[in-house]
């Protein structure tokens, strides 16, 4: 059994009577990536920003790399990584410039932060770039950047909020590449998506509906539950069973 | 420290790299000092007038050209009895008419009274009400001087009228603080509000906030350097008030500073507000403009008196932050009062402080938990 690096048990979140979260109970291995799916409204972001330590629970509890989610908040912060969907990166600063920020954030020294640079610039086949403007590169740059500061200082978990938004299908599965060298760098990837072609990549997806979680397991296990050809009629059935 | 040091760095490349921002910050206070303090200037130089002598008596004369050695006046036209006076205005040539009665010199020294009559185009009434009293001023200080000392008139009073603080009504003397106040407002409240507001809209916000920074250090980090610009904007008004206008300092130099210092502080904690109820740019922008700027020109007394206003416009004046501070800088440059005079206004700008900052804590809070 591998380590649990995200537990989550019997969770709550309440905004006045509405329950945006509704007892969620599950756990997120080392490595995996773990698709987060759902509607909008159906309570993906609540949770997620609960698990990043940006919010507190109602009740229930969690704990996220080894930390509890009420008091740990900093530790937990220092050990995650986060990118939103408008990708996050500075636009009016170059890449040198982001990642010389982000790295100071984390305390990255200047020395680790030029060797760990270099190899990102590489990987991604950019140093012509370093000192471009974010503004002026092509959205699918902007995003594979941004997914490589936000694991820039090694954290245990990632964090995406539906990262691929805008961008096409070959755009998508070079992410992806990306997504599955970071899991096998031992990074652990909780990702919410709207493209369903997406959630076929992840080892294993929730879905959600209504502030619950009506389904957990492998891409492969669903299809066969739910009698789907893919993850599509899946999440179609879903829907209509809580009807 | 590092990490903070590392922000405020960022800060600095977001101001640099943004012309519109380094307009703002930069050109835009020594512009409007420049506008306010020579083009749009209230004082009267120079007006045309003309003059209707029905008496061409030697008093007459004398008194003509008092007014016209004043710098005040020059003459545009000399009118002759029967000429249409509403003719002249209508032309535009001249701001006002200035006409003597027949006998003027017999009557003032027989009865000790004579006839003068001004007329002011009152299309433009604050310079009319200039005029006339500048006018007027200038013929009974002759009458006074000249031709009465030596008749007995039974309870004779002069009113003498000094403008204390200010002898020469110098318009600059009232823009320097406004301007002041005005400029501070803008840079700390509204470019503020627009940096914090603008992480917000990109979504930077969000990854910082998932970062191991603080909300508090992401606020210090935001305001940093507009609490330094606004400060450097503050030293730079008043260099160009006082070497280039001749604006006085009476009072204590450092007192001036941290009081300025204080707006700043006030301002900040207004444009946190503002960003934490706007959800972009653009709205930050109008929220400051509207609920801040027009209010600093229109209610802080800076362009109006405030004693003019009717009585709920008074009443809202006391919410306006500048109306106070424009009251403790004229106290402390012109007055040269101490901090003994201005206390009660230090006080109330100290408490509209807390309160903004309480404010935005409260609200700072109900966002991320959102």
């Amino acid at each position: 059994m591998q380590e649990k690096v995200i537990e989550v048990r019997n969770l709550v979140k309440k905004f006045g009577s509405f329950v945006a979260n509704d007892h969620l109970n599950f756990d997120v291995y080392q490595g995996e990536i773990f698709g987060f799916l759902g509607a909008n409204g159906a309570g993906k972001t609540t949770a997620m920003k609960i698990l990043c330590g940006l919010s507190a629970p109602t009740s229930g509890e969690a704990k996220v790399a080894g930390f509890d989610i009420y008091k740990e908040t900093v530790k937990i912060k220092r050990n995650i990584g986060y990118m939103s969907q408008k990708f996050s990166l500075y636009e009016d600063l170059t890449i040198a410039e982001n990642i010389r920020f982000f790295s100071g954030i984390y305390g990255i020294s200047p020395s680790d932060r030029k060797v760990k640079q270099e190899v990102l610039l590489k990987n991604l086949d950019i140093e012509s770039a370093k000192n471009s403007l974010i503004g002026s590169l092509p959205l699918g740059w902007k995003q594979k950047l941004a997914f490589s500061v936000a694991i820039f200082h090694d954290p245990k978990i990632v964090f995406l909020d539906e990262p691929t938004g805008g961008v096409d299908p070959i755009t998508r599965r070079k992410f992806w590449d990306l997504i599955y060298e970071a899991s096998d760098r031992g990074i652990t990837v909780f990702v919410t998506t709207h493209y369903m072609d997406e959630a076929e990549y992840c080892n294993r997806v929730s879905i959600m509906n209504e502030g619950r979680i009506e389904a957990l397991d492998t891409p492969e296990n669903l299809k066969k539950q739910y009698a789907a050809k893919n993850m599509d009629e899946v999440f179609l059935k879903i829907a209509r069973n809580t009807e | 420290m590092k990490q903070f040091i590392g922000f405020l760095r960022k800060e600095f490349l977001h101001i640099f790299r943004d012309p519109r921002t380094m307009m703002i910050i930069f050109i835009l206070p020594i512009v409007q000092l420049l506008l306010f303090g020579k083009v749009i200037n209230t004082d009267i130089q120079n007006s045309r007038i003309a003059i209707l002598d029905q008496s061409h008596d030697n008093t007459t004369r004398e008194i003509t050209s008092k007014l016209m050695s004043s710098g005040y006046f020059v003459m545009g036209e000399e009118l002759l009895p029967g000429d249409d006076v509403e003719d002249v205005f209508r032309k535009g040539k001249v701001k006002m008419v200035v006409t003597f009665g027949p006998n003027f010199e017999q009557n003032l020294e027989r009865d000790g009274k004579a006839d003068v009559q001004l007329l002011a185009d009152a299309s433009d009434p604050n310079t009319a009400r200039i005029l006339t009293s500048y006018a007027s001023g200038i013929i009974n200080d002759y009458v006074r001087k000249e031709k009465l000392q030596n008749i007995q008139l039974p309870n004779q009073i002069n009113t003498e009228v000094r403008m204390l603080y200010n002898e020469g009504l110098k318009s600059v003397y009232m823009f320097v603080p406004g301007i002041m106040a005005m400029i501070l407002m803008l840079i700390s409240a509204m470019m503020t509000s627009i940096s914090i507001s603008k992480e917000k809209e990109l979504g930077t916000m969000e990854v910082l906030l998932a970062s191991p920074l603080k909300p508090i250090q992401i606020v210090l980090g935001k305001v940093t350097p507009y609490l330094l610009l606004s400060f450097i904007n503050a030293l730079t008004i008043i260099i160009i008030g006082v070497f280039f206008f001749g604006v006085p300092i009476k009072g204590s130099f450092i007192i001036l500073m941290a009081e300025s210092f204080l707006f700043i502080l006030m301002a900040l904690s207004m444009g946190i507000l503002i960003s934490t109820v706007a959800p972009n740019q653009m709205v930050a922008m109008f929220i400051s403009v509207l609920a801040l700027m027009l209010p600093t020109i229109l209610l802080s007394g800076f362009m109006f008196p405030i004693e003019n206003m009717p009585l709920p416009l008074r009443i809202l004046s006391h919410a306006m932050p500048p109306r106070w501070f424009i009251v403790i800088i004229k106290n402390i440059m012109l007055k040269g009062t101490g901090i003994m005079f201005v206390w009660k206004e230090t006080l109330i700008l100290m408490f509209m402080t807390f309160v903004f900052i309480t404010l935005s804590i409260r609200n700072f809070n109900l966002i991320i938990d959102d």
